[in-house]
C-alpha cells in the first residue's frame, strides 16, 4: 500500500508544496463547491466515494467527515492505468480493486450486494438530468438490468427463489467484457498542477 | 454472321466445361448432394461468360455498329422517297442498349460469382474472396483476349473514383465506430500521416538510389528521375481500404486492430491526394523547392480539414432534412445517398479528400438521422449500403484482374522486385518505428503481435492502381512500368498476405472479435463511468479527454439535437434510446422465431421478473413488466389495434401474394405492432396455465436474410448465430392475477379467438399436458409464412446514438 502510494504521490507533493495545501483536511463541501462539478449526475455519489472508509482498502466501513491529502490519494489510485510491464496477476488485482471501488459505489449499506432498490437508485441518478421520462424509464431499465445479472449468473432459479442482490462476483461476471482496467483510469503524468485546486476554490 | 457464331460455340464451350468440372466429382461424398447444383450454377457462369466475351466483342468495334445504324437510318430516310423494303419482323439494334447492357452483364457476373463463392464453403475459407474474385477477372479478360477482342478499358479512373468507390467508403463511414475510432485518433493520425509519408519517401528515395546504380545495365532504369520516383512511392504507399476491409472482414479480428489498420487506410486519403497531385505538377518541371514543400504541408492541412469540412456540413443538412421527412418516409434513404455523394463529388471538385468528406458526412449524420427516419428506412439504407458497396468490392476486383490481363505492361525485374520488398521493409520499419513513440502516450500499449499484424496488413489494392492509371503516358513514359510494378504489389499483398493472414492470426493467437453483443449492464455501466471519470477529471481540475468530451456531449444535447432531431426524441438520452432500440430488437426476434412458442433454444434461464422482485403483495395497480410503462391511452389504443390486426394477419395468411406485403399497414406503427405482439405472447403464456418457465429464445436459426461475412462483422447487426450468454433476456411475467389488464386483454383475446380457430400464434386452451411438439410444428409452419412477411431483419441494438460500427 505504500508503494502504491508513493507512485502517485510525486506530483501530488509537488503541488501540496505549490498550493501550501498542507493543513488541508477538506470536508464535504469543500468537494461540493467545485462548480465544475454541477454538470455532473454522478456528484452526490462521487464526493461520497472520497469519504467512503471503504476505499481506504484498511477493512473499515463508514464515512470521513473529512479527509486528508492521504485518503484523497488512496481514492484517486484506484484509478492508474496498467503500463506494459505489469503483469498478468497484477492486472487482475488492478481489475478487482476498480470493480470493487465501482461496487462500493452502488452498495450504498455496505450489505456486500447490490439490491434491486439500490440498482434502481443508480440508473436514476444516471438519468436525473433527462427529467421525468427518464425517470420512469429508469425503473425498467433497471429491472431489465438485474434480470440480466441474474440470468446470466443464476440460469436455474425456481419460481419462488427469490435473488437478493448483485454480490460482488457476479458484479465482476457482468462487467468482464468492460477491461476495467483500461477503461477506468485517468493521466495523472500530465496533469497541470497550475489549474490543480485540492478540492478547494481559489479564492 | 455473328449470331450463328454465337448459337455453335456455347455448345462447343459446355462441352469443354463438362469436361473441366470432373474435379467437382472429385469431391468427397458429403458434397455430392449438391453438385448438380454447383454444375448448374457453373454452367449458368460460363454461359454468361461466354456471353460476355461476345457481347463485348461486339462493343469493342463500337464505331462498326453505330455506323451501321447511321447508314440504316440514312437509307430508310433515303428509302422513304426512292424504294420499299421488306418490313423487317425481327430486327437486332445492339448499339441502342448496349452500355447499359454491358454493365448489368458485369453487375451480374459480379453477383454471379459471389454466389458461386459460397457454394464451394471449402474454397472460400481458405483463400480470401477478394483473390477469387482477382482470378475470376483474369479468366474474364483472358477469355476476351483469346476471342480476339480488344479488352474494354473496365477500370477506366473515372469509372472508379466516380462511381465503384464512394459506395464502399459511404458504407466505412456511415457504419464507423465512433468511440473506438475517437479513442484511438491520434494513434491513427500519426500511422495514416507520418506512417504513409514515411512509406512514400523511403520506397521513392531508395528507388532512385537503385536507379542510379543500375548504370548501362537496363537504361530503361536510368532515366528515371528522382520526382517520379517520388511519385510512384506516393502512390504504393497507401494502404488500400477496399483491400483492407476485403481481408480483414474474413479474419474477425479485435476491434482495435481492425478500427487501427482501417482507419489508417481511410485517412491516408489526404495524404495521398496532396503527395500525388504535388509530385505530378512538379515532376514536369524537374524540382521541388522548400517552398513548394511549404506549400504542400498547407495544403495537406487544407485537403484533410476542407474533406472534412465539406463532409460535416452535407451531413448537418442531411440530419436536418431528415428531420421533416415523417410524412414522406418512403424516400428518408434516398437523402442519405444523394447528400452523402454529394459530398464526396463536391470535395473531389475541389480537390480536397473526398473519403474524409464521405466519412465525415456519414459519422455526423448518423445519430441524428437514426433518430429521425423509421424503423424500415434504417433497414433500407443498412442493406443498400451493404449491397452497392458489396457488388462495387466485387466489380473491383474483378476489373483489376481484367485490366491486368490488358496491360500494357512492361517487365522489368529489377524495379519490380525491389519494389515488393521495399514495400514490405518499408511497413514493417514505419509501423515499428511509429509504434515505439506512439506507445509513451497510449494507456493500452501496442503488443509486437499487435504491430505484426498492422504491419502484415498494410494491403495495396486498386486505388494505388487507378491512381498509376490516370497518369498521363507523355509526361511518365515510365508509365507502363509502373503500372506493373504497382499490380505486382497488389497482387502480392492480396494473395499472399491476404491468404496467409487468417492462418497466421490463428497462430499468433491474437485476440478475436467479441461476439457478444452489448448488454445493458455494460452500457450502464459505460456511461456510468464516463460520469465518473469526468467527475474525478473535474476534481483534480484536471481538463482532460473525459472533460471535453463530456462537454462535446453537452453541447451537442442541448442545442445540436434540438435543431436537427424532430420532435420528442430530441430529449431522450442516450441510455433509455438504448434501451428502446434493445426491446425491439428483442421484440423482432420474439416474432421471428415463433413467438415463444418454441422451447428455448440458447439460454436456458428459467429466472423470471418474479425472482428478482422483493415478495410483497403487489400493489393494485401496478403490472411488472419488463417493458416500460404505457401511459393509459396507448393501452387503450393497442388493444384496438391488437383486436383488428389479429384479424387482419389472418387473412394475412390465408392470401399470401405480393400485394398485401405492398400496402402494409404497419407502416408507421411498427412499435405498436411489437408491443401488440409482446402482448399476444404473454396472452399465450398464461393461457398456458401459468408456466412461467419460458424464456425468450436468444436468436433465430434460419432467418432467411443472412449474408455475407459482411453483415455479421457489423456488430449491432442481427445475427443468426445463437448467442451466449449476454442477451438481456425479457422475461414475459406473469401479472398478478389481481391486475386489471390481464383480465381485459385476455377477454380481447377469447372474443376474438371465437371467430377464427386458425389463428397466428392463438390457440385455444389447452392443457400443459398437451405435447408442445405439435404445437411447435404447426406454430412453425405458420411462422414460416409470417417470417416471409415481415422478412427484414430488423434494426441492430446500436451501442448509442454516437456510436456506429463494427467490433
Amino acid at each position: 500500500m505504500g508503494a502504491s502510494q508513493a507512485r502517485t504521490e510525486h506530483p501530488y507533493q509537488d503541488l501540496m508544496d505549490k498550493t501550501g495545501c498542507n493543513d488541508m483536511f477538506g470536508s464535504k463541501e469543500d468537494l461540493a463547491s467545485i462548480p465544475a462539478l454541477d454538470n455532473n449526475p454522478l456528484r452526490k455519489q462521487i464526493i461520497t466515494a472520497f469519504f467512503d472508509k471503504r476505499n481506504q482498502h484498511e477493512n473499515q466501513v463508514g464515512f470521513f467527515e473529512e479527509i486528508g491529502f492521504e485518503q484523497f490519494v488512496m481514492v484517486m489510485s484506484h484509478f492508474r492505468a496498467p503500463t506494459l510491464k505489469t503483469s498478468e496477476e497484477e492486472r487482475e488485482v488492478m481489475r478487482k480493486e476498480k470493480l470493487r471501488f465501482l461496487f462500493n459505489m452502488h452498495d450504498t449499506d455496505n450489505d456486500g450486494t447490490i439490491t434491486l432498490e439500490e440498482y434502481r437508485k443508480v440508473v436514476e441518478e444516471l438519468l436525473s438530468k433527462s427529467g421525468a421520462l427518464g425517470l420512469e424509464a429508469a425503473k425498467a431499465i433497471a429491472d431489465a438490468a438485474m434480470l440480466e445479472v441474474a440470468s446470466t449468473n443464476v440460469p436455474h432459479m425456481a419460481p419462488d427463489d427469490f435473488y437478493e442482490g448483485i454480490t460482488f462476483e457476479h458484479f465482476e461476471q457482468i462487467l468482464k467484457g468492460l477491461e476495467m482496467e483500461t477503461r477506468m483510469h485517468i493521466r495523472f503524468l500530465d496533469v497541470d498542477t497550475t489549474t490543480m485546486r485540492c478540492g478547494k476554490t481559489t479564492s | 454472321m455473328r449470331c450463328v457464331r454465337r448459337a455453335a460455340s456455347p455448345q462447343g464451350q459446355y462441352q469443354s466445361s463438362a469436361a473441366a468440372s470432373p474435379d467437382d466429382s472429385a469431391r468427397p461424398a458429403g458434397s455430392g448432394r449438391s453438385l448438380p447444383g454447383r454444375g448448374l450454377l457453373l454452367l449458368t457462369v460460363l454461359v454468361l461468360l461466354e456471353g460476355t466475351v461476345f457481347r463485348l466483342g461486339a462493343a469493342s468495334t463500337p464505331d462498326v455498329s453505330g455506323h451501321d445504324t447511321k447508314d440504316h437510318h440514312k437509307a430508310t430516310a433515303i428509302g422513304h422517297n426512292s424504294t420499299k423494303k421488306a418490313f423487317p419482323v425481327l430486327d437486332l439494334d445492339y448499339g441502342h442498349i448496349q452500355t447499359p447492357f454491358e454493365i448489368s452483364l458485369w453487375v451480374l457476373l459480379a453477383s454471379l460469382m459471389k454466389l458461386g463463392f459460397h457454394l464451394i464453403p471449402r474454397l472460400s475459407g481458405i483463400v480470401p474472396e477478394s483473390c477469387l474474385l482477382i482470378v475470376v477477372g483474369l479468366l474474364v479478360g483472358g477469355l476476351i483476349k483469346i476471342a480476339g477482342e480488344k479488352v474494354p478499358p473496365v477500370l477506366d479512373s473515372r469509372l472508379f473514383f466516380l462511381c465503384l468507390l464512394p459506395p464502399i467508403i459511404l458504407d466505412a463511414g456511415y457504419f464507423l465506430p465512433i468511440r473506438p475510432f475517437m479513442e484511438n485518433l491520434g494513434t491513427i493520425l500519426i500511422f495514416a500521416v507520418v506512417g504513409t509519408l514515411w512509406n512514400a519517401f523511403f520506397i521513392g528515395g531508395l528507388l532512385y538510389a537503385v536507379c542510379q546504380i543500375q548504370t548501362g545495365n537496363s537504361s530503361e532504369l536510368n532515366g528515371l528521375g528522382l520526382l517520379p520516383c517520388l511519385l510512384f512511392g506516393s502512390i504504393i504507399s497507401a494502404v488500400d481500404p477496399v483491400a483492407v476491409l476485403a481481408v480483414f472482414e474474413e479474419i474477425h479480428i479485435n476491434e482495435l486492430l481492425h478500427i487501427l489498420v482501417f482507419g489508417e487506410s481511410l485517412l491516408n486519403d489526404a495524404v495521398t491526394v496532396v503527395l500525388y497531385h504535388l509530385f505530378e505538377e512538379y515532376s514536369g518541371v524537374g524540382t521541388v523547392t522548400v517552398m513548394d514543400g511549404f506549400l504542400g504541408i498547407i495544403s495537406f492541412l487544407v485537403v484533410a480539414l476542407g474533406g472534412v469540412l465539406v463532409g460535416a456540413i452535407y451531413g448537418i443538412l442531411a440530419a436536418f432534412t431528415s428531420r421533416f421527412t415523417s410524412h414522406t418516409r418512403v424516400i428518408e434513404p434516398l437523402f442519405v445517398f444523394v447528400y452523402s455523394y454529394i459530398a464526396y463529388l463536391s470535395a473531389e471538385m475541389f480537390h480536397l479528400s473526398g473519403i474524409m468528406a464521405l466519412i465525415a458526412c456519414g459519422a455526423v449524420m448518423r445519430p441524428y438521422v437514426e433518430a429521425n427516419i423509421s424503423h424500415k428506412s434504417h433497414t433500407t439504407i443498412k442493406y443498400f449500403l451493404k449491397m452497392w458497396s458489396s457488388v462495387s468490392e466485387t466489380l473491383i476486383f474483378i476489373f483489376l484482374g481484367v485490366a491486368t490481363v490488358d496491360g500494357p505492361h512492361f517487365w522489368n525485374w529489377t524495379f519490380v522486385t525491389v519494389t515488393v520488398i521495399l514495400c514490405l521493409v518499408a511497413r514493417v520499419i514505419g509501423v515499428v518505428g511509429l509504434t515505439y513513440i506512439i506507445n509513451k502516450f497510449r494507456i493500452v500499449k501496442l503488443t509486437t503481435k499487435d504491430q505484426f499484424i498492422i504491419a502484415y496488413g498494410g494491403l495495396r489494392g486498386a486505388i494505388a492502381f487507378s491512381l498509376g492509371f490516370l497518369l498521363k503516358e507523355d509526361h511518365f513514359p515510365e508509365r507502363n512500368m509502373f503500372l506493373t510494378a504497382i499490380i505486382t504489389v497488389i497482387f502480392f499483398t492480396v494473395f499472399v498476405q491476404g491468404m496467409t493472414i487468417k492462418p497466421l492470426v490463428e497462430l499468433l493467437a491474437v485476440k478475436k472479435k467479441q461476439e457478444a453483443k452489448r448488454s445493458i449492464n455494460e452500457e450502464i455501466h459505460t456511461q456510468f463511468l464516463d460520469h465518473l471519470l469526468t467527475g474525478i477529471e473535474d476534481i483534480c481540475g484536471h481538463y482532460g479527454h473525459h472533460h471535453w468530451k463530456d462537454k462535446l456531449n453537452r453541447f451537442n444535447k442541448k442545442y445540436v439535437k434540438k435543431c436537427l432531431i424532430a420532435g420528442e426524441r430530441s430529449k431522450e438520452p442516450q441510455l433509455i434510446a438504448f434501451y428502446h432500440k434493445m426491446e425491439m430488437k428483442q421484440a423482432i426476434q420474439l416474432v421471428e422465431s415463433g413467438g415463444g412458442v418454441k422451447m428455448p433454444s440458447a439460454m436456458p434461464s428459467t429466472v423470471s421478473m418474479q425472482n428478482i422482485q422483493p415478495k410483497k403483495l403487489p400493489p393494485p395497480k401496478t403490472v411488472e413488466r419488463a417493458l416500460p410503462q404505457l401511459p393509459k391511452g396507448r393501452e387503450e389504443e393497442i388493444r384496438k389495434i391488437l383486436r383488428s390486426n389479429l384479424q387482419r394477419t389472418r387473412q394475412r395468411l390465408h392470401s399470401y401474394n405480393r400485394h398485401t406485403l405492398v400496402a402494409d399497414p404497419y407502416e408507421d406503427g411498427f412499435d405498436k405492432f411489437i408491443l401488440k405482439k409482446q402482448k399476444i405472447i404473454e396472452l399465450e403464456n398464461k393461457i398456458k396455465e401459468m408456466n412461467n418457465y419460458l424464456t425468450v429464445p436468444a436468436a433465430p436459426t434460419d432467418s432467411p436474410t443472412m449474408s455475407r461475412a459482411r453483415l455479421a462483422s457489423d456488430p449491432q447487426a442481427f445475427s443468426v448465430k445463437p448467442d451466449s450468454d449476454s442477451v438481456p433476456i425479457i422475461q414475459v411475467d406473469l401479472a398478478s392475477p389481481q391486475s386489471p389488464d390481464t383480465v381485459n386483454v385476455m377477454d380481447e383475446f377469447r372474443r376474438a379467438d371465437q371467430e377464427e380457430n386458425q389463428g397466428l400464434m392463438m390457440r385455444c386452451p389447452r392443457g400443459p399436458s398437451e405435447p408442445k411438439k405439435s404445437e411447435d410444428t404447426e406454430g412453425a409452419r405458420d411462422q414460416q409464412k409470417l417470417m416471409r412477411c415481415l422478412s427484414d431483419p430488423g434494426p441492430s441494438a446500436d451501442e448509442d446514438e454516437d456510436e456506429p460500427f463494427l467490433p
